[in-house]
C-alpha cells in the first residue's frame, strides 16, 4: 500500500472528478459551483505533489507507473496551466453559454489522463491515458453544440485522432512481437540487436505521437480544430496535450530506443525542420487568430522537437525548457484574446487587432511583448527558449538544423511583426469592454511578467530542468 | 569608485527613466511633464557618461570598469567594461539621446510619452551593445535593439513606415541569426563566450573563415555595406525626425564597432584573408553609393547614401589594421554621428515646415532663413571632410592607412571625397541658393530656441574637434595599437 503514496495527487483528482460528477448531477444549476470546485481540486492536486519531495524516484505497479523528477516537473506544468486555463476563460464560457457541469468536469478527466501518460512506463497504460485525454478533448471540441464549426471540429478530431490512435496501438503490437513486453525497461533489455519490424514500430509510434503535437506532415487537423473549438478549449489543445505528448516522447524515445538513435533520428530531425519551416510559412496567409496560433504552434513543436532530436540529455532539458516558456506566452496570447469582447461577443479576426494600441495601450503592450517574445526576439523569454534549443543542437554540430530553424524564424518573425503592425500602426476601430475579471488579468499579467522580466534571472529554469537525467 | 558599477547605471538609467515615464500619468494632450523627465534622464546619463570619461584611464588598453555577474548559471555571464575603442561610443550614444528628446517636441504628435520610451529604451540597448563584453550579451542589446526601432519607424514614421519598418526588421534579423549560431558555435569549441577570455585563448584557424562569414553577415546589413544596403535609405526616408538621428548616429556604429570588436579581435586570419573582399565592397560602397546619392530628389534619401559612402571609408579604415585606419574608423563614425545626426536635424527643421523633402521644393532659403543656411553650411562642409571639421581627421586617417596597404585602394577611394564634396555641395546650392520658386518658402519662419540649441551644439562639437581632435585620439590611442600588437602577434603566433 505504500506504492500509494506516490499517486496522492491522481488519485484525488480520480476521486475528485467522480464526486463532482456526483454533485452536479444532483444539485440544480451548479455548474458556477462545479467550476470553482474543480479549480480547486486543481489547485489541491498542485499541493499533494509539492507534498512529497519531487526528487524521489519510484517505479509502482511492476514498472509500469515512473514517478521521477521528469514526470513531477510535467504534471506541474500540466496542472497549472489546468489551472490557468480555468481561471481566464471563465468568462468567456459563461458569455457564449457553454457554462455546463461536464465542461469543468471533462477538462479535468483530460488532465487526468495527462498525468497518467506523463508517468507511463507502459505501452498500455500509457495507451490508456492518451485514451483518456483525448476522449475528453474530442467532447470538449464540440462542446458548442450549436455552432456548427465547432461540432466539425470535435469530430474531425475524433475521427483523425482515431486513425493515429490505430496506427499508434499498431506499432505497440510491433514492438511487443518484437521484444514480448509492453514494458519500457524489459523492451529496453530484450533489445539486442535492431531489426526493421522494430524500426516499423517505432516509426509507427512516433506518428501517433507526432499527430497529438500536431508535427508537420501530421499537423492536418490543427489549423481546423483551433479554430472550430471555442477559444476556451483553443487554448487547452495549444498547451496541454503537448506537454503529455512531449513527455512520452521523451520517454519513450530516450528509455527504450536510445541504441536505436540512428534509426529515429532523422525522423525526428525532419518532423522538426518540416514543422518549423511549414507552420512559419503557413501562417503568414491566415486570418483568423485562432488558426494563425494553430500554425505558430506547429513551428514551436518544431523547435521542441529539434531539442528531441540530437539525443542527448541537454536536447531533452531545452525541450522542456522550450515547452515551459512556450507555455506562458501562448497563455498570454490568449488571455490577450479573451479581452476582445464587446457586446458579449468574441473577435477573433486579425482585422479586429486593427489600431488597439490607440485605445488600450496596456493590452497592446501585452500583445507586443508576447508576439516579439514568440518571434524569439531578445531580450524576451521566447528568445532564451530558442537559445537553449540551438545550442543543444549546435552541441551536436546538426548545423543545417540549426541554421534552418534559425531562418525559419526570420520567416515566421515576418507574420508576428503583421499582428504587431496591426495593432500598433493601423488605423483604430470600436473600443473593447475592459471589464474584465480578476482571474483573466491576473493570469495576463503574471505570464506578461513572466515573458518580459525572465532575461533578468534566466538561471531558475536551467537550474529546474538540469536535473532531468534521462538518458 | 571602483565599487560604484557605472556602466550598468549607464545602461540602466534610461530604462527606469522610460519605466517612470511608462507609469506616471499624464494628460494625453500635455505631455511636457513626459519630456522633461524623459531629457533629465538622458541628460544625467550624459553627465555621468562624462564623469565616465573623466575616471577613464587613457594611458592603458586594459578593459576598465568591469563588472561580472552570473547571469546563466554555469554559462553566461553579465560581463561589462569598456576601453579606448568603445568609450566613445558610449558617450556619442549618450550625446545623441538628450537631442534626440530636445528635437521630438515639435514634429511627434500622437503619443509623445511613448515615443519617448522608445527612445530611452533604445538608448539603453546602444550602451549595453557598447559595453558588453559577453558575446551573448551583445547580442541580446545588439537584437533587442531592433524592437523600439521597429516602433519607431512603424508608429511615428511616414507614409511608407510599414513597408520600411519591416525591411528593416526582417534585413537585420536575417543577417544576426547566423550570428547567433556562431555564437553558440564558439561556446561549444571554446567553452566561454567571453570576450577578453577569448581574446586571450584564439580560436583555431580552420573555424575562423566560416565564424567570420556568420559575424560579418550581421554587421554588412547592419553597417550598411553594398549589396545589402537598401533597407536604409527607405528606413532613413520613413522615419521621423529622431529614428532617423538615432538610426544614422548610433545604430550604424554598432556594426562599425562590432567589427573591430569582434570580426578582427576574435578571428584575425579570417580577417587578413577575406580583406580584399571587404576592400571590394568598400570602394562599392563609396563610390557607386555616391553616385547614386548625386542623383537623389529626397534629402533624406541622399543623406542616407552618404552615409551608406562614409561607412564604407570606415569599414576600409578598420582593415587596413593599422595604428592611423583604426583610429581614423572610430574618429570617423564618432564624426559621421554627430554630423548625420546634425543633417537629418537640419533636414527635419524644413520638413516641419513644408511637409517636403524633395530638392526641388526648396530653393533660396537663404535669404529667408539666414539662421539656417549657416548651420547647414557647417553641417555640409563637415559631411564632405573639409579640414577644420571632424570629418576632414576621420578621412584622412583612414585614407593614411590606406596608403600603406594599398596604393590603388587608397587612389580609389580617394574619389570619394571629391564625390562627397560633389553631392554635398550641389544639395547645399539647390536647397539654399537660387532663385525663390516655391512661393510657400517666403513665410517660412527661422530656427526657434529649441532648433537653434540642438544645431548649434552639433556645429560647435563638429568644428571643435575639427580644430582639436587630441581629446578622441588620445582616448583610442593606445588602446588601437594594442589591439593592433594583439591582432599581428595572434596572426604570427598560428602562422608559426
Amino acid at each position: 500500500m505504500t506504492d500509494l503514496n506516490f499517486i496522492y495527487s491522481e488519485l484525488f483528482l480520480a476521486i475528485s472528478i467522480m464526486s463532482l460528477l456526483i454533485i452536479g448531477v444532483f444539485k440544480k444549476n451548479s455548474s458556477n459551483l462545479i467550476y470553482n470546485l474543480s479549480i480547486i481540486s486543481l489547485l489541491s492536486c498542485l499541493a499533494l505533489i509539492f507534498s512529497f519531495p519531487i526528487n524521489e524516484n519510484a517505479e509502482l505497479f511492476n514498472n509500469s507507473y515512473k514517478i521521477d523528477y521528469l514526470s513531477s516537473f510535467m504534471k506541474i506544468l500540466t496542472i497549472s496551466s489546468g489551472i490557468f486555463v480555468l481561471i481566464s476563460s471563465n468568462k468567456y464560457i459563461q458569455t457564449i453559454n457553454i457554462n455546463k457541469i461536464e465542461y469543468p468536469i471533462l477538462a479535468l478527466s483530460s488532465i487526468l489522463g495527462m498525468m497518467v501518460m506523463i508517468s507511463s512506463n507502459d505501452l498500455i497504460l500509457f495507451y490508456v491515458g492518451l485514451e483518456l485525454q483525448s476522449l475528453a478533448l474530442y467532447v470538449l471540441a464540440s462542446f458548442n453544440r450549436d455552432n456548427l464549426s465547432s461540432s466539425e471540429s470535435g469530430l474531425k478530431y475524433f475521427v483523425l485522432s482515431a486513425l493515429s490512435s490505430g496506427l499508434l496501438l499498431y506499432g505497440c503490437s510491433l514492438i511487443y512481437g518484437f521484444s514480448g513486453s509492453t514494458n519500457f525497461f524489459v523492451i529496453s533489455e530484450n533489445l539486442t540487436q535492431d531489426d526493421y519490424v522494430l524500426t516499423f514500430g517505432i516509426v509507427f509510434i512516433i506518428v501517433g505521437l507526432a499527430f497529438k503535437i500536431s508535427a508537420v506532415p501530421f499537423h492536418m487537423w490543427a489549423p481546423d480544430v483551433y479554430e472550430g473549438s471555442p477559444t476556451s478549449i483553443t487554448i487547452f489543445f495549444a498547451i496541454l496535450p503537448k506537454i503529455a505528448a512531449l513527455t512520452v516522447f521523451i520517454r519513450f524515445l530516450y528509455v527504450p530506443f536510445l541504441n536505436l538513435i540512428d534509426q529515429w533520428q532523422m525522423i525526428m530531425v525532419f518532423l522538426s525542420i518540416a514543422s518549423m519551416l511549414f507552420g512559419a510559412i503557413a501562417a503568414i496567409g491566415q486570418s483568423n487568430l485562432k488558426r494563425l496560433v494553430a500554425y505558430s504552434s506547429i513551428g514551436h513543436m518544431g523547435y521542441a522537437l529539434a531539442g528531441l532530436a540530437t539525443g542527448t540529455n541537454q536536447g531533452i532539458q531545452s525541450s522542456i525548457s522550450y515547452i515551459s516558456i512556450y507555455l506562458f506566452m501562448n497563455l498570454a496570447f490568449f488571455c490577450c484574446l479573451f479581452m476582445l469582447r464587446r457586446d458579449e461577443k468574441y473577435f477573433e479576426n486579425i482585422q479586429d487587432l486593427s489600431g488597439l494600441s490607440k485605445n488600450h495601450p496596456l493590452l497592446s503592450f501585452c500583445f507586443l511583448i508576447v508576439l516579439f517574445s514568440l518571434a524569439g526576439i531578445p531580450p524576451l523569454a521566447g528568445f532564451f527558449a530558442k537559445f537553449y534549443i540551438f545550442s543543444a543542437v549546435i552541441d551536436q554540430s546538426m548545423y543545417f538544423l540549426a541554421i534552418v530553424g534559425l531562418l525559419a524564424t526570420v520567416i515566421a518573425a515576418f507574420y508576428y511583426l503583421r499582428l504587431i503592425k496591426i495593432i500598433y500602426f493601423d488605423k483604430e476601430k470600436e473600443k473593447y469592454e475592459t471589464n474584465h475579471n480578476i482571474g483573466l488579468k491576473l493570469s495576463l499579467l503574471i505570464s506578461s511578467i513572466f515573458i518580459l522580466f525572465y532575461f533578468t534571472y534566466p538561471s531558475w529554469l536551467i537550474e529546474i530542468v538540469e536535473k532531468i537525467n534521462i538518458i | 569608485m571602483i565599487d560604484f558599477p557605472i556602466l550598468s547605471s549607464l545602461i540602466l538609467l534610461p530604462i527606469l527613466g522610460a519605466l517612470f515615464i511608462f507609469f506616471s500619468k499624464s494628460k494625453s494632450n500635455s505631455d511636457t511633464t513626459s519630456k522633461y523627465l524623459a531629457l533629465f534622464v538622458s541628460f544625467g546619463n550624459f553627465i555621468l557618461s562624462l564623469y565616465l570619461w573623466y575616471l577613464f584611464d587613457p594611458t592603458t588598453s586594459d578593459f576598465q570598469f568591469l563588472e561580472e555577474r552570473t547571469w546563466i548559471k554555469g554559462f553566461i555571464n553579465y560581463k561589462v567594461g569598456i576601453d579606448g575603442i568603445s568609450i566613445l561610443f558610449v558617450i556619442l550614444t549618450t550625446f545623441i539621446a538628450p537631442l534626440c528628446v530636445v528635437s521630438v517636441n515639435n514634429n511627434i504628435k500622437n503619443s509623445l510619452k511613448h515615443f519617448l520610451i522608445a527612445i530611452l529604451v533604445m538608448e539603453s540597448l546602444m550602451i549595453g551593445v557598447f559595453c558588453s563584453l559577453d558575446l551573448v550579451v551583445f547580442y541580446l542589446f545588439f537584437e533587442g535593439g531592433l524592437i523600439p526601432m521597429f516602433l519607431i519607424i512603424g508608429i511615428w514614421g511616414g507614409e511608407r513606415r510599414v513597408y520600411s519598418a519591416f525591411k528593416f526588421f526582417l534585413y537585420t534579423l536575417l543577417g544576426s541569426v547566423l550570428m547567433l549560431v556562431a555564437i553558440i558555435s564558439i561556446y561549444w569549441m571554446t567553452g566561454t563566450t567571453d570576450v577578453m577570455y577569448l581574446y586571450s585563448i584564439g580560436i583555431e584557424a580552420k573555424y575562423q573563415n566560416l565564424l567570420w562569414l556568420a559575424f560579418f553577415s550581421s554587421f554588412a546589413v547592419k553597417t550598411p555595406m553594398w549589396p545589402v544596403h537598401t533597407w536604409l535609405p527607405d528606413a532613413h526616408v520613413e522615419a521621423p525626425t529622431a529614428g532617423s538621428v538615432l538610426l544614422a548616429a548610433i545604430l550604424l556604429k554598432m556594426a562599425g564597432y562590432g567589427f573591430i570588436r569582434f570580426s578582427v579581435g576574435l578571428f584575425p586570419i579570417a580577417s587578413e584573408y577575406f580583406v580584399p573582399l571587404i576592400y571590394f565592397l568598400s570602394l562599392l560602397a563609396i563610390i557607386y553609393t555616391s553616385f547614386v546619392a548625386l542623383m537623389q530628389e529626397d534629402m533624406k534619401k541622399l543623406i542616407a547614401y552618404s552615409s551608406v559612402a562614409h561607412m564604407g571609408f570606415v569599414t576600409l579604415g578598420i582593415f587596413t589594421f593599422t595604428q592611423q585606419g583604426i583610429e581614423g574608423s572610430i574618429f570617423q563614425m564618432i564624426s559621421h554621428g554627430l554630423v548625420s545626426a546634425a543633417l537629418f536635424f537640419s533636414v527635419g527643421v524644413i520638413y516641419e515646415r513644408m511637409h517636403t523633402r524633395l530638392i526641388n521644393s526648396y530653393g533660396g532659403l537663404v535669404s529667408i532663413m539666414p539662421k539656417y543656411a549657416i548651420v547647414l553650411m557647417v553641417f555640409t562642409l563637415g559631411a564632405v571632410g573639409l579640414p577644420g571639421t571632424s570629418g576632414f581627421i576621420g578621412e584622412f586617417l583612414i585614407l593614411m592607412g590606406a596608403f600603406k596597404k594599398s596604393f590603388l585602394v587608397a587612389t580609389i577611394a580617394s574619389f570619394g571625397v571629391i564625390l562627397a564634396a560633389a553631392y554635398m555641395l550641389w544639395l547645399y546650392k539647390r536647397v539654399i541658393f537660387g532663385k525663390i520658386i516655391n512661393q510657400e518658402i517666403k513665410i517660412l519662419t527661422d530656427l526657434n530656441k529649441s532648433e537653434v540649441l540642438i544645431l548649434s551644439i552639433l556645429a560647435f562639437v563638429i568644428i571643435l574637434f575639427g580644430f582639436y581632435p587630441e581629446p578622441l585620439l588620445n582616448t583610442t590611442k593606445v588602446s588601437v595599437k594594442d589591439f593592433i600588437e594583439m591582432y599581428y602577434n595572434n596572426i604570427n603566433f598560428t602562422k608559426n
